[in-house]
């Protein structure tokens, strides 16, 4: 039950109830479908990008909990960010799902993301956590297929 | 209306001391099939801290210790390589694995041992009728149907073979409970079909098709029919000889044995006629380099060293199977399901997928605003393992126009009081994500 507790955890539960920059950007510039065909997680991730900073981002679609607190917690925390600011963002990010990086140590930069520690306790769910993350990556870089976490 | 004596086939007009007489015996029969549960050892741990409840038997089953025991006294007795060694160890594993053969043949009701051909599960199998039945008999413009309930182990094989041949694949569809449309089969079964692969059981819905009708308009029009009964065989007795079926495909991990065997049955006039599907070891007569003579059946389709341990672990599970009687097991299932299905679709938000008249120990369901995968997960720390997601069903999941399922699927170990723990936990589910 602490572990579940930890996963579940209240930031992650409210942005998977009301998820932020859940919509669609008529004039982004990026926009990547990410899929998890294990589980049939399936997102589409909007970027306006400009000038190597995310001016907007937002993210539709389908999958669980996880996976939807994810895209919405990733999208609120990358507006105004630079690509490398991003994408170093996203490396901590995936060591501190994977249970390689104390949240503890890192609370003044990992911010609400340290709400995704409790990730690193189900292996089956990391996935699902970094589903958005793997999805913007490709966007940033101009990676127009579709991505799939297998 | 006047009723019939005790012994009678007509019961309206029986009293309460005739039904009594009756009772206690089924009573009996389902208690047996209860107390059966202590020879699974598995069953007796305990996960994140609480009893297992394993609801995961359409994805494989558990092991009884009989089946545990057969493999380690086969590896510490008899190990040896089959067909191949002249000395004791050679004939005495070569007896014990043939032997598995000749159970395999009457658990189906096959007509000869030579119609039994081990793979390695439900999917080679199919994949050796594609490869092998398939291309040597559909061309381009034919078609091969299946039904809009298969496991993509039906229908991967035969969307490669229509690829390659340029032939169509026809998809019979399902309704909203979860049904094959029989109209909708007679229209498709044409002078282009041929080849019909359906599934007994599905693995994501619980349906139990009308496979034997289904396989006699199919005869009619001369088209053979393959079956996969993976979810059949540990629900029910399977009689390929009374089906009259062409191929039917079974994996010995969902009955009961190990995982990595399965059986091929296959009409002998088929298999007879069909190339090898793979060349290797003992699927042979004599090789030279100029011309390879192919053994007889079922082994020019065996080629190299199979699963032998394996295969007698799979002799003994159904040697176990063969000791239960299935028609109580049926029945104390059916009650089983009943049970859950009552008790699960009573709890507001949640819907239940795959309402057929007809149908085995598979409850699959979803809830409002809730993923499945959460579900799974809250579950497993009540110590409960469901499978979560497509089942590798996904047109299924395309037709009812969602993402994927909880599947509990239910065996004869299992409990009404495990039934019980499962609602506790999709109130849980509720009362974390709701």
């Amino acid at each position: 039950m602490p572990a579940l507790r930890e996963l579940y955890q209240e930031i992650i539960l409210d942005h998977n109830k009301s998820p932020r920059n859940y919509r669609k950007i008529e004039d982004a510039n990026r926009k990547v479908e990410g899929y998890n065909p294990l589980c049939g997680d399936h997102y589409t991730v909007y970027v306006k990008y400009e000038n190597d900073v995310i001016k907007d981002i937002s993210f539709d679609g389908a999958g669980c909990a996880i996976s939807k607190a994810s895209g919405s917690v990733m999208t609120s925390m990358l507006k105004g960010k630079t690509r490398e600011e991003a994408e170093q963002l996203f490396a901590e990010f995936h060591k501190l799902v994977k249970g390689e990086l104390n949240p503890e140590e890192n609370m003044d930069h990992l911010g609400r993301l340290a709400a995704f520690s409790g990730v690193s306790e189900f292996p089956a769910r990391v996935k699902c956590a970094s589903l958005a993350w793997h999805t913007m990556y490709a966007a940033l870089n101009n990676k127009e297929t579709t991505v799939s976490t297998e | 209306m006047q009723g019939y004596s005790k012994d009678g086939t007509d019961r309206t007009n029986m009293t309460k001391a005739d039904i009594d007489v009756v009772a206690p015996d089924i009573i009996e029969k389902l208690d047996r099939v209860k107390g059966c549960r202590h020879h699974f050892p598995l069953l007796r741990q305990r996960v994140n801290g609480k009893a297992l409840v394993y609801l995961d038997n359409a994805a494989t089953s558990q092991k009884p210790q009989i089946v545990i025991d057969s493999m380690m006294r086969y590896y510490q007795e008899e190990n040896s390589n089959i067909h191949r060694g002249v000395h004791y160890l050679s004939e005495r594993a070569t007896q014990a694995y043939e032997a598995v053969r000749s159970k395999v043949q009457h658990f189906l009701n096959a007509a000869s041992r030579r119609e039994i051909v081990f793979v390695r599960g439900t999917t080679e199998a199919i994949n050796l009728v594609a490869n092998s039945y398939g291309r040597n008999h559909v061309e381009k413009g034919d078609e091969v149907i299946i039904s809009g309930m298969e496991h993509h182990s039906n229908i991967v094989p035969w969307q490669i073979l229509c690829q390659e041949t340029g032939a169509k694949l026809r998809v019979i569809p399902i309704n909203d409970d979860g049904e094959i449309l029989m109209d909708e089969y007679e229209r498709l079964l044409t002078e282009r079909t041929k080849m019909v692969a359906l599934v007994h059981v599905s693995n994501a819905l619980g349906t139990i098709n009308s496979v034997k009708q289904m396989i006699g308009l199919a005869h009619e029009r001369g088209v053979p029919v393959l079956i996969d009964g993976a979810q059949a065989v540990p629900h029910m007795r399977v009689d390929v000889s009374d089906l009259d079926c062409d191929f039917y495909a079974i994996s010995s991990h969902k009955v009961f044995g190990p995982t990595g065997v399965g059986v091929l049955y296959g009409k002998e006039k088929h298999l007879e006629a069909m190339p090898p599907y793979q060349g290797g070891g003992d699927m042979i007569k004599s090789v030279t380099f100029e011309k390879t003579i192919y053994n007889d059946l079922p082994y020019k389709f065996e080629a190299g060293t199979p699963n032998i341990g394996g295969g007698i672990g799979f002799g003994a599970a159904i040697d176990y199977v063969n000791n239960m009687d299935m028609g109580a097991v049926a029945a104390y299932e059916r009650d089983l399901l009943e049970y859950a299905t009552e008790n699960i679709s009573s709890i507001k938000g949640v819907q239940i997928i795959g309402t057929a008249k007809e149908k085995a120990s598979v409850l699959s369901f979803v809830i409002d605003g809730i993923h499945a995968h959460d579900i799974g997960t809250i579950l497993d720390s009540e110590g409960i393992a469901v499978r979560t997601g497509h089942h590798c069903a996904q047109p299924v999941m395309q037709r009812f126009g969602i993402p994927a399922t909880a599947r509990a699927s239910f065996a004869f170990y299992n409990t009404k009081e495990e039934i019980d723990a499962l609602v506790s936990g999709v109130h849980k589910v509720i009362e974390v994500l709701g």
